[in-house]
C-alpha cells in the first residue's frame, strides 16, 4: 500500500516538465519568485529612493519601467513588491491550508461537528471573497498580518469542502473501517489514509488559492483597505498610479502586468497539476 | 479516395430494382494523429426492399460504426475515407450516400432513412416531451401545422401500441419506463415513413420479455409498412427472430453472409460457428456431453483494429488455422446458394 | 415540485441564517472598544459609554445578539454613525448604480462567455478551442480594477468616447448615467466572462457526445438547431449555476470597480464605510449582499424547474 502510493520524486518532476503548460507556469511563477528573492541584486535602485528631479520619467534605458510622483524608479520597486505580494499569497495560502484541513476533516469525521461545520462552509461562501476579506480586515484592523489571515479565512472553507467530502467516501472504505475496528486511534486514521489519498487535491487548489489571494491582495492594497499604502506591494502601486492615468500610464501597466504573470502562471501550474494528478485521484478513489 | 458522386442516373442503373441500400467497399477509419483504426475495412452490404437484413458481430467489429456511416453521422475523427453507399430514394433515383453533400443529406436522414438506438433511457431528449420530439421531426420534413403533426404524432404513438397516447405525448421521457422510450424511439423513427430503418441494437438495454415484445412490434410494423430493416445486435437469438438475411461482421470486415436459415443450418465459417456456439442450447449441450450444461467462448480477444494481423484477422482464434491463413487474407467466396463465407477452409464446415 | 422548492427556501433561510450569526461575529471580533474607534482619540469617556449604550454595547453578548436578530426581522440594520442616517436608506441611495453595473456586468459576461464557449466545445481541439481556453485564463487573471484603469486610459483620457468616472451627478439623465456604467460594465464584464466561458465549454463538451444529440441529428435537423435546442439546453444548468456564482464575484468586483471609476454605489459606501470604521454600514452591507447572493442563487434554483422537467417531481 505504501510503496504503491508514492510517487518517486524524480518521475513526478519529469512528468511536470512534460506538460507545456505546467511547465511554462512552473517557469514564469519561479522567475518571479527568484527576482523577489534576488531583488536586492537585481533592483537597479532603492525601492524608496527619492528623486525629484527624475518624477513622472515614462520608461527609457535609465528607468526600464519609468518612474513615478516622487521619482522613484518603478522598476525596482515592482520587483521588491513582488516580495510582498508572493508572501502575502503564500502566507495566505499556507494558512487557509491548515484551516480548511482542520476544518474539513473535522467535519468529515465526527458526525456531530458536520452539522455545524457544513453549515458554516456553505455559509462563508455566499460572501463575495473580497467582501469578507474587506470585512475581517476591517474588524481585525488594517496590517500585513491581518491582510494574511483575513484571506486565510475567506479561502479556507473551499479547502475544507473538498477535504471533508473526500472524507467522508474515504471513511467508509473497507480498510478504513478494518483500522477503526482494529482500534487505530482517529487522528492516525486520519493523517495515515485520509490526507495521503488527499495530497493531489489539496495541492491543485492550494495553487489556486495562491492566484486568487495574490489577486485578492492586490485588490485590498488598492482599496487601501489592506497593507499599508506606504508599503510598496502590486496593489498599492496601482493605487498610487492611479491620480496619473493618461500621464503616466507607466504606473499602473507595470504593477498590473506583474499580477497577471503571477496569477495566471500559477492558474497554469494548478491546471497542469490537476490534468496531471486527476487521473490518479480518481482510482484512488 | 472515395468514388466521386456521378449524376444519379447512372448510379441507378448499378443497383438491382429490389434493393434499397448497397454498401461497397466501405471504409471508415478514426484517425488520431498518424494512426488510423480501420472499424470497418471494406465492408459490402446489401439489404433488399421489405427485408430485414441483420447485421451480428462482438463489440468493436466495426457493425455500429458501419450503421453510423450510412447515416453519416460519425463521431470525430470517424470519416469514410473509400467505398460507396448506394441508396435508392422513394422516388427511385439512387445516389451514393458517401459522398452526398451534408444537405442532402439532412432531407435523408429521419425522412428516408431513420434510426434507432441501444440505449432508450439516454436517446431522448430529457428536456423535452416525446410529443415535442415527434413533432419535431415531423415538422422539420413534412410542412404540417403543430396540430396536423400532433395528431400524426399520436398515431404514431398508437401505431407502436403505447396506450393513453393522447395522455403521453405531454410526457417527459423520465416518466416512461425502458420499454415505453423504446416504442417512442420507434414511433418517432417511423414518423416520416422512412423506407429504411436502422435499428443499432434496440432490445439489449431491455429486460428479455420487454425485448420480445420490441421485436414482435418490430417485425409486425415491417409487414404492414413495407419498409427494410438493417438490424446491428451482437445476440443471435434476436436474428433468428427477425432476420431474413445474416451478415457476420469481425474485425471490420463482412466474414460470411448468408439467408438466415442457411446461416442457422450450417454456418460455413469457423467464426460463425464458435458464436452458435456460444448460445446456451440445452439439447445440445445435453445430448452431446451427458447431463452437463455448458457455454462455449471462443478464446482469445477481438484484435485491435489499429493493429489487425497481416491474413485472415480470425486465423489467431480459429480451431481450423493452418500456415496459409496467416499470409494471405482470405475474399469473400461463394459457400452455397446465397452464401458468401470469408474462409480459405469453409469447405470443411 | 412543492417539496423541492420548500427544500431550497429551507436551505436558503438556513444559509442566511449563518450569514447573519457570522456577520454578528465579525462585527464583534473587532479588537478594542469599536465606540471608542468610532469617536477618535479626542472622545471623553462620558461620550463613549453614552454611544455604548445607544448601541447595546454594554449588554451581554447573548442579548446583543437577540436585539440584532429582532432589529433584523423589523428590517432595521441601525444607524450609520457618519452619515446621519439609517443604514437601509444610505444602501437604498446608493444600490442603483450597483444593481445596473451588476446586471450589464453579467449581460456582457454571458455575451461573451455563452458563444465563445458553445463555438469552442464544438470545435474542440481547433486553433479556436486553444485560444479560447487560453484567452480565459488570461481573462481570469487580470484584476478588474487594472482593467479598468486601462479602459479609463485609453476610451476616456486618449479617446474621450466615456467619462473618466462617477455618476453624472444627481441630475444627470439616464443615458449620461448609462455613458459612465459602459467602461465599468465592461471591465467587470470581461474579467468575469472567463470563468463562465470555461464552464460553458465545458458543460458543452459533456452534452455534446450525450446519446440524444445524435438522436437529434438522425432526425435530420441543421447543426445550428441541433447544438443549440438541444445540446445547449442540457449544459444550461450547471451553466447557470456558474452565473449565478459569478453573480457574487461581480458583487465583490463591484466593490473595486466602483472605486475605480468612483460610483457612488453600495461598494464605495463599504469601502469608504471600512476606512471609517462604520461598524453599522459594514455590517449592514455585507448582510444586504450576502442576502442577494443567496437570493440570485435560489432564483436560479427555481429557473431550473422551468428548464428541467425532472425537477419538478
Amino acid at each position: 500500500m505504501a510503496a504503491v502510493s508514492i510517487t518517486p520524486a524524480p518521475r513526478l518532476t519529469t512528468l511536470m516538465l512534460q506538460r507545456k503548460t505546467l511547465a511554462i507556469g512552473l517557469a514564469v511563477i519561479l522567475a518571479i519568485a527568484l527576482f523577489a528573492l534576488l531583488a536586492p541584486l537585481i533592483a537597479p535602485y532603492a525601492p524608496n529612493k527619492l528623486s525629484i528631479v527624475n518624477r513622472l520619467k515614462p520608461p527609457s534605458g535609465t528607468y526600464f519601467f519609468g518612474t513615478d510622483e516622487f521619482g522613484r524608479d518603478i522598476f525596482s520597486r515592482t520587483i521588491y513588491a513582488g516580495r510582498l505580494s508572493l508572501t502575502v499569497g503564500a502566507a495566505a495560502t499556507v494558512f487557509a491550508c491548515v484551516i480548511g484541513i482542520t476544518l474539513g476533516l473535522a467535519a468529515g469525521f465526527f458526525r456531530r461537528a458536520d452539522a455545524v461545520i457544513a453549515r458554516i462552509i456553505d455559509a462563508m461562501m455566499a460572501f463575495p471573497d473580497i467582501l469578507l476579506a474587506i470585512a475581517l480586515v476591517a474588524a481585525l484592523g488594517p496590517s500585513l498580518t491581518t491582510v494574511i489571515v483575513a484571506l486565510g479565512i475567506v479561502y479556507a472553507p473551499r479547502l475544507a469542502r473538498i477535504v471533508r467530502a473526500s472524507t467522508l467516501v474515504i471513511r467508509e472504505l473497507p480498510y478504513v473501517e478494518a483500522a477503526r475496528a482494529l482500534g487505530v486511534p482517529t487522528w492516525r486514521i486520519m493523517t495515515r489514509h485520509v490526507l495521503r489519498n488527499l495530497v493531489s487535491p489539496i495541492l491543485v487548489q492550494a495553487t489556486f488559492i495562491f492566484a486568487y489571494a495574490m489577486l485578492a491582495e492586490a485588490s485590498l492594497s488598492f482599496l487601501g483597505v489592506g497593507v499599508s499604502p506606504e508599503i510598496p506591494t502590486w496593489g498599492t502601486m496601482i493605487a498610487s498610479g492611479r491620480q496619473y492615468v493618461g500621464q503616466a500610464d507607466w504606473m499602473t501597466i507595470f504593477p498590473g502586468v506583474a499580477i497577471i504573470l503571477s496569477v495566471l502562471s500559477l492558474q497554469l501550474v494548478g491546471d497542469g497539476l490537476r490534468d496531471l494528478l486527476d487521473p490518479r485521484l480518481r482510482k484512488d478513489l | 479516395m472515395a468514388a466521386v458522386l456521378s449524376a444519379p442516373s447512372p448510379l441507378t442503373a448499378t443497383l438491382p430494382e429490389d434493393v434499397v441500400l448497397r454498401a461497397e467497399d466501405l471504409h471508415t477509419h478514426f484517425i488520431v494523429g498518424e494512426r488510423a483504426a480501420k472499424s470497418v475495412d471494406g465492408v459490402t452490404l446489401t439489404v433488399r426492399r421489405g427485408e430485414t437484413l441483420a447485421v451480428v458481430g462482438e463489440s468493436g467489429s466495426g457493425k455500429s460504426v458501419t450503421s453510423l456511416s450510412i447515416m453519416r453521422l460519425l463521431a470525430h475523427p470517424g470519416r469514410i475515407v473509400a467505398g460507396k453507399i448506394l441508396y435508392r430514394m422513394r422516388d427511385g433515383t439512387v445516389v451514393d450516400l458517401a459522398t452526398l453533400p451534408e444537405k442532402r443529406m439532412r432531407a435523408i436522414r429521419g425522412k428516408e432513412i431513420a434510426m434507432i438506438f441501444q440505449e432508450p433511457m439516454t436517446s431522448l431528449n430529457p428536456l423535452y416531451t416525446v410529443g415535442d420530439q415527434i413533432m419535431e421531426m415531423i415538422r422539420l420534413h413534412e410542412p404540417l401545422s403543430r396540430h396536423e403533426a400532433r395528431r400524426r404524432a399520436r398515431q404514431m404513438l398508437e401505431l407502436v401500441e403505447i396506450p393513453a397516447a393522447e395522455k403521453r405525448l405531454d410526457q417527459y421521457p423520465h416518466e416512461m419506463s425502458g420499454g415505453m422510450r423504446q416504442r417512442v424511439m420507434i414511433a418517432l423513427a417511423l414518423s416520416c415513413n422512412p423506407a429504411l430503418l436502422i435499428a443499432d441494437e434496440p432490445t439489449t438495454a431491455l429486460d428479455v420479455t420487454i425485448q420480445a415484445q420490441i421485436l414482435d412490434l418490430m417485425r409486425r410494423l415491417q409487414r404492414d409498412i413495407g419498409m427494410s430493416i438493417l438490424f446491428i445486435t451482437h445476440n443471435l437469438g434476436v436474428v433468428a427472430e427477425i432476420a431474413h438475411e445474416v451478415a457476420v461482421m469481425y474485425a471490420g470486415r463482412v466474414v460470411e453472409q448468408a439467408p438466415v436459415e442457411a446461416l442457422f443450418a450450417r454456418p460455413r465459417h469457423p467464426y460463425t460457428k464458435g458464436l452458435l456456439a456460444c448460445i446456451p442450447n440445452p439439447e445440445r449441450d445435453r445430448a452431446a456431453d451427458g447431463a452437463r450444461l455448458m457455454l462455449n467462448p471462443i478464446p482469445g480477444n477481438v484484435p485491435s483494429v489499429l493493429n489487425l494481423p497481416p491474413g485472415c484477422t480470425y486465423a489467431p482464434r480459429c480451431p481450423l488455422v493452418e500456415p496459409h491463413c496467416e499470409g494471405e487474407a482470405p475474399g469473400l467466396v461463394p459457400a452455397g446458394p446465397g452464401h458468401l463465407s470469408r474462409c480459405f477452409r469453409h469447405e470443411l464446415l | 415540485m412543492t417539496r423541492y422548492i420548500l427544500q431550497r427556501l429551507l436551505g436558503m433561510l438556513a444559509v442566511m441564517f449563518t450569514v447573519v450569526t457570522i456577520v454578528f461575529i465579525i462585527v464583534r471580533i473587532a479588537p478594542g472598544d469599536p465606540a471608542a474607534v468610532m469617536l477618535g482619540p479626542d472622545a471623553t469617556p462620558a461620550d463613549i459609554a453614552a454611544l455604548r449604550a445607544r448601541l447595546g454595547l454594554d449588554q451581554p453578548l447573548v442579548v446583543q445578539y437577540l436585539f440584532f436578530l429582532g432589529q433584523l426581522i423589523k428590517g432595521d440594520l441601525g444607524q450609520s454613525i457618519f452619515l446621519d442616517m439609517p443604514v437601509t436608506r444610505a444602501l437604498a441611495e446608493r444600490a442603483e448604480p450597483t444593481f445596473f453595473l451588476t446586471l450589464f456586468s453579467i449581460l456582457i459576461a454571458s455575451a461573451i462567455a455563452l458563444p465563445v464557449g458553445i463555438l469552442s466545445a464544438y470545435k474542440r481541439g481547433t486553433l479556436f478551442d486553444q485560444a479560447v481556453t487560453t484567452f480565459a485564463m488570461f481573462a481570469a487573471s487580470i484584476p478588474s480594477f487594472w482593467l479598468g484603469l486601462v479602459l479609463i486610459q485609453v476610451f476616456a483620457v486618449r479617446l474621450g468616447w466615456f467619462p473618466v468616472a462617477g455618476y453624472g451627478g444627481p441630475d444627470a439623465s439616464f443615458l449620461t448615467r448609462l455613458s459612465h456604467l459602459v467602461l465599468p460594465a465592461v471591465a467587470l464584464g470581461v474579467v468575469s466572462s472567463a470563468l463562465i466561458t470555461r464552464f460553458t465549454r465545458a458543460s458543452m463538451l459533456d452534452v455534446l457526445n450525450d446519446d440524444y444529440v445524435r438522436t437529434a441529428r438522425s432526425k435530420g435537423m441543421g447543426e445550428f438547431r441541433v447544438v443549440m435546442r438541444h445540446a445547449f439546453k442540457n449544459a444550461l444548468i450547471p451553466v447557470l449555476t456558474v452565473i449565478g456564482l459569478t453573480a457574487a464575484l461581480l458583487v465583490s468586483g463591484a466593490v473595486v470597480t466602483e472605486t475605480v471609476f468612483s460610483l457612488p454605489g453600495v461598494g464605495n459606501l463599504v469601502v469608504s464605510a471600512v476606512l471609517r470604521r462604520d461598524y453599522p454600514v459594514i455590517q449592514g452591507a455585507l448582510l444586504v449582499i450576502a442576502a442577494i447572493y443567496v437570493l440570485i442563487n435560489f432564483g436560479i434554483d427555481m429557473l431550473y424547474i422551468l428548464i428541467d422537467p425532472r425537477v419538478r417531481y
